[in-house]
């Protein structure tokens, strides 16, 4: 039984190839013949590699994405005047940043801002063809799209940040850097300069969508987990043959907080709380510094940042030599 | 290897020992580390300073055991009581030759200001260091560019104590003196000098920035904060202060707001304090929520650029090549780390110019 608390799947089947359906589509024309068993990706998913199909889209999302990702290496590296320890050394630090702001939504310089416009050019086309990938491989295999529309909730936030926002703004330097760090200190100084971030309640919604998600999914899969040994983790069977695992589950919930989900409709409140966490969020950002340039003085307005009325600085409760040791106070 | 009655026994009689064990052992270490807990006290014991109200969080916290040290140069600190003068003494401007500034001083309080600035300055090398013919008795000669700079720095902290009283004597009579940035070496230590651009191949915005440098605070943020703010007089701006948009042109972009939490960390670090040591976070702009302290610190940012512009970067052409910046080859400047070296307080709050009336204004200096 303690397997069930393991991380890793205990059980793993390698066998013969599971080749896949080839339907009017012709599905398995495009894709490699070729497949391998990995006992090590066996622990995490199945363990079976392959066929691979990628198509038109994934080339072209692999081969922009990779243009991508190279021309901000490059570009950094030569930040570093080409020297690949400093490269190393520095890589969180390092960033391709967006224009200076007085370069508007014009070309800017390569060296100031270009660099970054034609590689975001390439992400743009890379994430979109990805998508369009995600779309059609549903398409092709008769499944519904839910996974191209949440991916695509993930794409407008990706939208309102690099190429909406910007647009509205009229400067591409509202864009965000590519960089370990430096796109830390973007959100930091972005959150600050709008007055404070944590007062949109765009972004409220956002972080109790984001927190939910995680909440759902712990519950989730603690459930299913939890009545594995009963059939539960053959979730689809359980959903058209509710069996004992699915009443256990369920009177669980019941018991604990007086409602539980379904064996189906626990996925449809995952996919919503993941859905709206970034479309939420890209409302928040899109709102800001478009219609409200003040986080805070907005919260004040809609009375919701609370007064204190006691004082302020550090004489008000105790004295500096008291701190530090040397005199009374504190 | 245990008698044989025994393991019969003990197969007669299966015992789980392993739920005992966890239990006694967890409830065991729980006592274990309570007793130790109790008997020698808690070692990372911490102590905060509140400094706003409560439910914000304002608050700095310190380890008991670094707040238990006090700063180590205050040990070093050589100071000597002022010589009252009377009457028709004669002063150092008539008795000595090429006194250009402590010409108003008896010979006696010349002498100790002179012995003063050697500990606090040159304590290794002594007068040779300013003086070239302090061996043969000559001292009037400028022939060393350090006596030059050593004139211009007496008048400078005459100044810093004449007109930034507000900022120097804040909370209690403290002043400055050399030894506030000097604390025994030549060159006082936490000088800083212009290093951006900090990457190659870049313009504007992106050359500025995104290195791990001692004025970025080894963070990504821009290393040319001190720069525009402490010597280029740029103005600090972080937020628009209407709620709605209505911008105006030069309203602050998020670039100048990251500018200044570069700067913004650059005190901190220089103050050993946080940021709610000034501010509310909730509104860093909020004067209304803003602690004393903050006016303290604006009077420093004025004080610091009127130093680094009237008094600190014109002595660029006295200095020898090896005492200018290494990349630019500017003057060295000076900021809040230069005196306040980590500390809230420089020197934790010694009066420095208690005794040394000489340095306290710019005119013949008045003893009590």
């Amino acid at each position: 039984m303690p397997e069930y608390y393991n991380i890793f799947t205990q059980v793993q089947v390698q066998g013969p190839a599971e080749m896949g359906t080839d339907n009017e589509n012709n599905m398995a024309e495009e894709r490699t013949t070729g497949t391998s068993f990995s006992t090590l990706v066996g622990w995490i998913g199945n363990a079976q590699l392959g066929p691979i199909y990628l198509g038109f889209f994934g080339v072209i999302s692999l081969a922009t994405g990779t243009l991508w990702l190279n021309i901000i290496g490059f570009n950094m590296l030569s930040q570093v005047g080409w020297n690949i320890p400093e490269f190393i050394r520095q890589l969180f630090w390092l960033a391709l940043e967006p224009p200076s702001p007085e370069y508007g939504l014009s070309m800017p310089p390569l060296n100031d801002g270009g660099w970054y416009i034609i590689s975001s050019f390439f992400l743009l086309i890379s994430v979109m063809s990805w998508w369009a990938r995600s779309y059609f491989l549903a398409e092709q295999h008769k499944m519904g799209k839910h996974i191209a529309w949440a991916f695509l909730a993930a794409i407008w936030l990706f939208l309102v940040l690099g190429l909406f926002r910007p647009v509205l703004m009229g400067s591409w330097s509202e864009a965000v850097p590519y960089g370990i760090f430096p796109h830390l200190d973007w959100t930091t100084a972005f959150s600050i300069r709008y007055g404070n971030l944590y007062y949109n309640p765009f972004h409220c919604l956002s972080i109790v969508f984001l927190y939910g998600s995680v909440l759902l999914f712990a519950m989730h899969g603690a459930t299913i987990l939890a009545v594995t040994r009963f059939g539960g983790d053959r979730e689809l069977e359980q959903i058209y043959d509710r069996g004992t695992a699915s009443e256990r589950a369920g009177l669980f919930w019941r018991w604990t907080m007086g409602f539980n989900a379904t064996m189906e409709g626990i996925h449809r409140w995952a996919w919503w709380f993941a859905v709206l966490t970034p479309i939420t969020g890209g409302i928040g950002i899109l709102l800001t510094g478009t219609v409200v340039d003040n986080w805070f003085l907005w919260a004040v307005e809609h009375n919701f940042a609370p007064d204190y009325i006691e004082d302020y600085g550090y004489e008000a409760y105790t004295t500096y030599e008291g701190f530090i040791g040397q005199g009374e106070g504190n | 290897m245990l008698p044989k009655w025994f393991d019969e026994w003990n197969s007669k009689n299966p015992t789980d020992i392993y739920k005992p064990a966890i239990i006694i052992g967890v409830i065991g270490g729980a006592v274990f580390v309570t007793a130790l807990l109790v008997t020698w006290g808690q070692p990372f014991a911490t102590d905060s300073l509140q400094t706003g109200p409560r439910g914000t969080g304002m608050k700095v916290a310190e380890f008991k055991s670094e707040l238990a040290v006090p700063d180590p140069t205050i040990a070093d600190y050589y100071t000597d009581e002022p010589f009252i003068p009377e009457a028709g003494e004669d002063l150092a401007g008539d008795i000595y030759e090429n006194v250009q500034v402590l010409g108003d001083l008896t010979d006696a309080n010349f002498n100790r200001l002179m012995n003063a600035m050697t500990q606090w300055v040159a304590p290794e090398q002594g007068c040779a260091y300013c003086h070239a013919g302090a061996d043969d008795g000559n001292y009037a000669d400028d022939d060393l560019y350090t006596k030059v700079v050593a004139r211009n720095m007496i008048q400078m902290t005459q100044s810093i104590n004449e007109n930034w009283d507000g900022h120097v004597n804040a909370n209690a009579e403290v002043g400055v003196n050399c030894y506030t940035c000097h604390r025994g070496q030549n060159v006082p230590s936490e000088i800083w000098f212009q290093i951006h651009p900090v990457n190659e191949s870049t313009g504007g915005w992106a050359s500025v920035q995104n290195r791990t440098t001692s004025q970025s605070q080894f963070t990504s943020l821009p290393s040319d904060a001190l720069y525009s703010y402490l010597l280029n007089y740029e103005q600090i701006a972080v937020h628009d202060l209407d709620s709605r948009v209505d911008t105006q042109p030069g309203d602050p972009t998020w670039q100048d707001t990251e500018r200044t939490f570069s700067l913004m960390n650059y005190f901190s670090n220089s103050l050993g304090r946080n940021c709610v040591f000034c501010h509310n976070s909730r509104a860093f702009y909020d004067p209304a929520q803003h602690t004393p302290q903050w006016g303290t610190a604006m009077l420093g940012i004025s004080m610091v650029q009127e130093l680094n512009n009237d008094w600190l970067v014109p002595l660029k052409d006295v200095y020898p090549a090896e005492r200018l910046g290494p990349i630019h080859a500017d003057a060295p400047k000076a900021a809040c780390k230069t005196c306040h070296k980590g500390y809230q307080r420089p020197l934790q709050g010694l009066n420095v110019i208690a005794n040394w009336p000489e340095l306290a204004q710019s005119g013949p200096p008045e003893y009590e």
